[in-house]
């Protein structure tokens, strides 16, 4: 359905977007993650035709960006980040000349503002400005604006920003609901977000993907190991190495001291095997104080944390 | 095309939603009536020459207050990335919102005909300078608005953008009257470059085709500037 390839935009000598490539399949729900400043917005702004790419081309069906722009801002229904609306505009009105711009005809366009407005629930804001409304009827109605001409693909820039827990939930309930028969990519950097509706999470950083893959798969490697964190007082790295390094099962050791002196180990090892017990007898045996002894599944977050940290989490 | 259409009755609304049209309609008429009529009365003419003379300064500074918004706003909200990410060209879009400030100054005038039918009541009014003066307004204002909705696609702060448009219009205006310093060879060329030199020949009744042309290529080169300046952003 979409195919981006070797992607990349600067802005002056900053590179935003860096030699992306990725492939959308019809019918998926793509999530684009990423720190703050990563290129996720860059990267659906040149998707929908608003930047123009430094090199590289996207293809739409069978459309490129450069040749057919206006037949793929055809396809697509957008949602900008913080739905930048005509804030003087009645909802009514704005949605009325949204459908005239992707020419509707007549009859279609008053069915689809009212299938709209009820899908977003809408109904009881229709006649009042824009500027007027609260943040989540604004990115309802930016979501209404982006789904009027039915289109094919959606494109949603961090749908959620700024909402609160409800909104949220009732955002996500609506992309879902029309997910099961459309195309859609959006960014976020909520990951339980991503986890909760994309089929596909794609996290780029620093403009360079550093992961793309089904979700399912995403959580697999995230919860194939556990970390163990343990806060060690009185204790030489040395002789932690030794006496910690030594058990059988652990697969990495990663050591930091902070600024109070204390030493804090974090193990990684493999489930089910648990090696807290031994771990226990271990220090035990030593004199070192031991303040925080803690056992984490490692998830989506510490994957996410960890491609996309600056220098790592614990070095 | 149709496109263009829908983005100038969607602008031309919003006009008359905010209060920026009323105050600005009232503001013209408020200056070029009590100007007019100020001195009318002591010419004892029935002609409507001062208030053409008028024209071309209130609208240097008029014209630009008009066409302010039009893409500053966009710019500044981000809902320029909405209007471009729809099946429109950027040619649409800047089409469409020229057309709505040039109906704007069409409308602006609108009111102003009581003064000619005012006038004839008193006196033999003649009408061929007249019409003249109406259509030689609307080209002046189309150009006006061409650049002034260059001016506001250079920036997203509508301050600035009225500054610059109004600086840019009011030069225009006065060009041909700053001559007097300068070399007889640069005369004529800068008088034909002055818009109220334009204007003062069309006002008087006469339509000549080099300032019709004049107008036209003032307001297409704007045009293209916008075009450009738009271009660039993305």
């Amino acid at each position: 359905m979409i195919h981006v390839e070797d992607l990349t935009k600067y802005y002056g000598d900053l590179c935003a977007v860096d030699h992306i490539n990725f492939d959308i399949r019809k019918g998926e729900i793509l999530g684009l993650l990423g720190p703050n400043g990563a290129g996720k917005t860059t990267t659906l702004r040149m998707l929908t035709g608003y930047l123009r790419p430094t090199s590289g081309t996207i293809r739409v069906k069978d459309y490129t960006i450069e040749e057919h722009s206006l037949e793929i801002k055809k396809l697509l229904g957008y949602l900008p980040e913080a739905a930048p609306l005509y804030h003087d505009m009645l909802v009514y009105d704005y949605l009325d000349y949204v459908a005239n711009m992707r020419e509707l005809e007549r009859n279609r366009k008053l069915s689809r503002i009212r299938d709209m407005a009820e899908l977003c629930g809408l109904n009881e804001v229709m006649h009042q400005p824009i500027g007027e409304l609260s943040k989540g009827y604004r990115q309802r109605v930016g979501l209404a604006h982006a789904m009027m001409s039915d289109p094919e693909i959606l494109v949603l820039d961090e749908p959620t920003l700024g909402l609160d827990p409800n909104q949220i939930v009732e955002i996500r309930d609506i992309i879902r609901q029309i997910g099961s028969e459309k195309t859609i990519i959006f960014s976020t950097h909520i990951l339980s977000e991503a986890e909760a509706t994309c089929d596909r999470i794609v996290i780029i950083h620093r403009g360079k993907i550093v992961a793309d893959s089904s979700t399912e798969s995403l959580k697999q490697s995230a919860s194939g190991e556990c970390l163990i964190n343990i806060s060690l007082k009185n204790a030489r790295v040395k002789s932690v190495e030794k006496a910690l390094g030594s058990i059988d099962g652990i697969l990495d050791l990663v050591h930091r001291v902070d600024q109070e002196g204390i030493l804090q180990v974090s193990l990684t090892c493999r489930p089910p095997i648990d090696l807290r017990e031994e771990i226990y007898q271990a220090i035990k045996r030593t004199k070192w104080v031991l303040l925080e002894f803690r056992q984490e599944a490692k998830t989506l977050e510490n994957v996410f944390r960890e491609l996309t940290s600056e220098q790592g989490e614990l070095e | 095309m149709k496109q263009a259409i829908h983005i100038f009755g969607k602008e031309f609304r919003t006009y008359f939603v905010s209060p920026i049209a009323y105050i600005v309609i009232s503001i013209f008429l408020l200056v070029t009536g009590w100007f007019f009529f100020m001195t009318f009365f002591l010419f004892d003419q029935a002609d409507l020459r001062n208030f053409f003379a008028l024209l071309p300064i209130i609208f240097s500074f008029v014209v630009p207050a008009i066409t302010m918004r039009l893409f500053s706003e966009e710019l500044n909200v981000g809902s320029y990335e909405i209007l471009l990410t729809m099946p429109v060209t950027i040619r649409q879009v800047v089409l469409g919102k020229f057309l709505a400030s040039l109906v704007f100054v069409a409308a602006m005038l609108v009111p102003t005909l009581a003064y000619p039918i005012s006038v004839a009541f008193l006196g033999e009014l003649d009408w061929g300078p007249v019409i003249g003066g109406y259509i030689g307004a609307l080209l002046f204002g189309a150009s006006f608005s061409a650049i002034g909705l260059f001016a506001s696609s250079l920036t997203r702060n509508q301050i600035i953008a009225f500054i610059t448009g109004m600086a840019i219009c009011f030069s225009l205006t006065l060009l041909d009257k700053m001559l007097f310093f300068l070399p007889q060879v640069l005369l004529g060329f800068l008088q034909y470059l002055g818009a109220d030199f334009h204007f003062r020949n069309i006002s008087k009744g006469i339509l000549d085709s080099r300032d019709i042309l004049y107008f036209l290529s003032v307001s297409f080169v704007a045009l293209y500037g916008t075009h450009l300046a738009l271009q660039e952003k993305s």
